[in-house]
């Protein structure tokens, strides 16, 4: 009972040749992303040239700057600093989030309990969690990470909380007449169903933590990208402090092709094959 | 307690199921409903929509457990219940077979199913996702999952609905094959008399809701005497003996 139509046949016919015409469809789109940021790196080396300050370098100068601080080692020490506690602030916030989200989405009574929490934590300003982790628990990783996982969590329960309200009760119906395990029904049922809601919750989480993590850094640690823009940001060395944003702006962007985007396609593989 | 190896059938003696809205509106689905089906025996719900039969086979299945009276599953196989719902409710991330294996208890996992998947037509279809198939083959794989489990009760839910005639008569067909190779106790529901004469040893006839057993209709004949001039003897004196339903 294969559908006769040939509108349907061609997503099968496309994951056939899937490694050649792949290769070309993910080469038009980073090709169009390289000319457009050179195109942004050469407006920006004509204002540089137009208003030469020591405050706005040119391209070229956070380029030798980004060298030299590669060179020494400087660079991946703090980046690899930075990128350690954007993780484990992720990981944290993400598994944290996740659980409270899915138990207010499921239990009627305690959202309507806990819902007043949510919102007053989604208004704390990042900054006051910070300092308030510093002055309670020390100038501590532990604190800096923390800080940074409590900012998140609110946003991943709200989202979290909206996937669990959508999750339609005849899988777990028929999950419970089947007798699934636990681990089953979590890996099987639940996980999948809330995927897009947690692909959501990570996009703007990614984004979200490391930029906290930067003011954590800068308030109460001796390494990372935010501690350095800080130190220069003292020294009024603009190349500097450019060099390292871009590094780990950079760094980010290839989190987000290499394991964001290549995880989530793994995840929908089933719904690129529409029947 | 029943001896082991007693044929215990499946008995359902439901005094009242009242759905209660939010608003306080209430709704006696069901009143006094009593019925027996035999150890290995293919039963029929018959009943006009929406009198409550998908509220019987939830109350069964265990999903809900707001009711007064009791009922009583039939043992064996791997002493579990087994259910094709009005939906086929396939997990559309899991392939055909993932979906079929899921289902079975941790010890029949890798068991052999090719006989099972060959019979349904499915051979091919197993490495399939489920938005890949047709409503017609996504029902097929129901009945798989059902099956695959070796239950001791099997209840289905009108599992040819919103089927065209002709594929719903092949499914038809599809079931009494493999019920056959393994007869389990089944209840089927079904507000289509044709189908419920076809495939039952008897059908259980329920009124308007609330659903409450009107009488029992026994086809006793073997099911391949079935042909359409017997279909229409059949017809004619379940029409007789309960003048009122379709
Ligand atoms: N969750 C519910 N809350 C309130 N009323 C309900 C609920 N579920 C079912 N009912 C009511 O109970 C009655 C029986 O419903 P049920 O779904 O069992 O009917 P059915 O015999 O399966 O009908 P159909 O043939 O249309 O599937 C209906 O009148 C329905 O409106
Ligand atoms: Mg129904």
């Amino acid at each position: 009972m294969t559908a006769p139509d040939t509108g349907d046949r061609t997503p099968g016919v496309a994951a056939g040749i899937s490694s050649q015409s792949g290769l070309a469809t993910a080469a038009a789109p980073v090709l169009t992303i390289a000319v457009s940021l050179l195109g942004l790196c050469l407006l920006w080396g004509l204002a540089a040239n137009a208003w030469p300050s020591r405050a706005f370098p040119g391209p070229g100068q956070v380029w030798q700057v980004l060298l030299a601080e590669a060179a020494n080692g400087d660079l991946f020490c703090h980046l690899g600093a930075t990128l350690g506690r954007v993780a484990a602030a992720y990981v944290i916030a993400m598994v944290f989030g996740s659980v409270i989200g899915v138990l207010l989405g499921s239990y009627r009574r305690a959202d309507r309990f806990f819902s007043p929490w949510v919102i007053l934590f989604l208004n704390i300003p990042a900054l006051v969690v910070i300092v308030l982790a510093y002055i309670w628990f020390g100038l501590n990783e532990a604190a800096a990470i923390g800080a940074v996982a409590v900012n998140k969590i609110p946003n991943v329960v709200v989202t979290m909380r909206e996937g669990a309200r959508a999750l339609d009760p005849g899988y777990a119906e028929m999950a419970a007449v089947y007798r699934f395990g636990p681990l089953d029904r979590i890996r099987h049922v639940l996980l999948p169903q809330l995927q897009p809601y947690l692909a959501a919750a990570s996009r703007s989480g990614i984004a979200l933590i490391w930029k906290i993590v930067l003011v954590v850094e800068l308030l109460g640690r001796s390494n990372g990208v935010g501690f350095q823009i800080y130190l220069y940001f003292q020294l009024f060395d603009v190349a500097a402090i450019l060099a390292y944003t871009l590094a780990f702006v950079a760094v980010m962007l290839v989190i987000e092709l290499l394991l964001v985007q290549p995880v989530e396609r793994h995840a929908t593989r089933w719904r690129r094959r529409p029947a | 307690m029943q001896p082991v190896g007693a044929a215990v059938p499946l008995r359902v003696d439901i005094a009242e199921k009242i759905f209660r809205s939010a608003q306080g509106v209430s709704v006696t689905a069901l009143q006094d409903l009593s019925f027996e089906v035999r150890q290995g025996e293919f039963a029929c719900l018959l009943g006009p929509s929406g009198c409550g039969k998908t509220t019987t086979l939830r109350i069964l299945l265990g999903l809900d457990k707001d009711f007064s009276g009791s009922f009583q599953l039939p043992e064996g196989g791997s002493n579990r219940i087994a259910a094709v719902f009005q939906e086929p409710t396939l997990l559309p991330w899991r392939t055909v077979e993932q979906n079929v294996r899921l289902a079975l208890p941790k010890g029949l996992r890798t068991k052999n199913l090719d006989g099972l998947f060959d019979t349904l037509g499915l051979a091919g279809m197993r490495s399939l996702y489920p938005a890949e198939l047709s409503l017609g083959l996504a029902r097929r794989a129901a009945l798989a999952r059902a099956f695959a489990t070796e239950p001791a009760v099997l209840l289905l839910d009108e599992p040819f609905a919103s089927l065209d005639e002709r594929t719903a008569e092949r499914l038809r067909h599809l079931l009494l094959t493999v019920w056959s190779a393994r007869p389990t106790t089944a209840l089927m529901v079904t507000h289509n008399l044709r189908e419920a004469l076809m495939l039952s040893d008897r059908i259980i006839v329920l009124s308007q809701r609330p659903a409450h057993v009107l009488g029992m209709f026994d086809v006793r004949l073997p099911r391949h005497y079935r042909n359409p001039q017997v279909m229409s003897d059949l017809l004619r004196s379940f029409h007789q003996k309960f003048p009122g339903v379709a």
